[in-house]
């Protein structure tokens, strides 16, 4: 059985398709790169992937389940419970300190304060982040912040981290070690990995790479 | 990585921080260099006969006992200025693999065969050893990440020409064909 399956998917935006019969199948516990030019389809499909979006036509699996068809409200708690989210940047909350922001999934999934922050810690120290608990996002660095929503993002030990070019406003010795910590913490807790990014380095963490061209996936071929 | 020709540069490289024994120079050699490939004994002392023939360096004090281990070899001014230069001297930038790409890629419009098939099996081939390279990085010390980095840089820079050459094909095939 695949953790997080695409099979045929179809999106348009009006007249833009963005996605034309895309497929994809990613094994529990596997971290796969999606690549592709700019506007090829990647944070649509990604979208679609997360349960974000609802394709107009094909499936959407996880865990054995197909998500398409459930209704939003069944998908808005699907991705609360199962699924973690990491993005460009310019996603904490700025109001909160950075082990609020690392509890936040866990807050919103009805753990109390302090067991989510208990639950939060240990993060800062996993992720190289130890004494920047109480600062807001505003006084962290973009490799901080970086390394902060990538805690928040697997925190609750989801079964699937869907990331959008996480690394991509950081330098690459920064990025690198973004990606070195997301690998490590997704294999230790067997959480499969679906994550856009452009650059080829980055890519190179994952198990696997697929490339998406003008709204279809292409594996990669060998010689 | 260390190429043939840099043996004897490595070597001389080596007797200029401080004399040494062949056995010696061998094993830093090894340790630094090869990356598991060491280098042979006989290699070694052919290379040390060479540097000693050609005044690089000298065989200092023969200590007691038989055997070529026993020498120490010294570097010469003119060996230690052969160094120097060397070391300032820019490696050759050479667009190794696009050129041949390139050519692969030209010959193929012209014959109409699949260029852009050619592409993607070079992307495909590209990727795979960008990954072997993060995973050495990833397990390994800070030399093998400095070694291993040194080959993803230069394979990203042919992933970008790849990537660029397949946006411009359809282009490309209009110029070569005529
Ligand atoms: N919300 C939207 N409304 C209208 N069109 C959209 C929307 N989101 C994406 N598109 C279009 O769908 C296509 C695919 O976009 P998508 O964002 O998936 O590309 P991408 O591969 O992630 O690109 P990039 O690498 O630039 O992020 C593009 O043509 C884009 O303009
Ligand atoms: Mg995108």
């Amino acid at each position: 059985m695949t953790a997080v399956e695409a099979r045929d998917v179809k999106l348009s935006f009006g007249e833009t398709p963005a996605l034309r019969g895309a497929s994809v199948a990613v094994e529990p516990g596997e971290i796969v790169a999606v690549m592709g030019p700019s506007g090829s389809g990647k944070s649509t499909l990604l979208h679609c992937l997360a349960g974000i979006l609802v394709p107009d036509a094909g499936e959407i699996h996880f865990d054995g389940h197909r998500i398409d068809t459930l209704s939003e409200h069944r998908r808005s708690v699907l991705r609360r419970d199962r699924f973690g989210f990491v993005f460009q940047s310019g996603q904490l909350v700025p109001e909160l300190t950075a082990e609020e922001n690392v509890a936040l999934p866990l807050l919103l999934n009805g753990v109390k304060r302090a067991a989510a922050l208990k639950e939060a810690r240990p993060w800062f120290e996993r992720l190289d982040l130890a004494g920047l608990e109480r600062r807001r996002s505003g006084e962290l660095s973009g490799g901080q912040a970086q390394r902060v929503a990538l805690a928040r993002g697997l925190v609750a030990r989801p079964g699937a981290l869907f990331a959008d070019e996480p690394t991509g406003a950081l330098d690459s010795l920064t990025g690198e070690q973004v990606m070195d910590l997301l690998v490590s913490s997704a294999r230790e807790q067997g959480t499969t990995v679906v994550l856009v990014t452009h650059d080829a380095r980055v890519a190179a963490y994952a198990d696997r790479q697929v490339i998406v061209r003008d709204g279809k996936v292409n594996a990669l071929v060998s010689a | 990585m260390v190429f043939g020709m840099s043996v004897p540069m490595t070597l001389l490289g080596l007797l200029e921080r401080e004399p040494s024994h062949g056995y010696d120079l061998k094993r830093d050699y090894d340790t630094f260099f090869s990356r598991g490939k060491p280098l042979p004994f006989g290699q070694v002392y052919a290379t040390l006969s060479r540097l000693v023939r050609d005044g690089k360096i000298v065989v200092g004090e023969v200590e007691p006992g038989v055997g070529p281990e026993r020498k120490r070899y010294v570097i010469t001014e003119r060996g230690a200025t052969e160094v120097e230069s060397w070391l300032t001297e820019p490696v050759e930038a050479e667009p190794n693999l696009q050129t041949v790409l390139f050519t692969k890629v030209v010959l193929a419009l012209m014959l109409g065969r699949p260029a852009e098939e050619y592409l993607d099996i070079q992307r495909a081939t590209h990727l795979r050893r960008m990954k072997e390279l993060t995973e050495i990085k990833r397990a390994g010390n800070l030399v093998d990440t400095m070694l291993a980095d040194h080959g993803l840089f230069h394979l990203e820079a042919d992933l970008h020409w790849i990537d660029t050459t397949a946006a411009r094909l359809d282009a490309l095939a209009k110029e070569v064909r005529g």
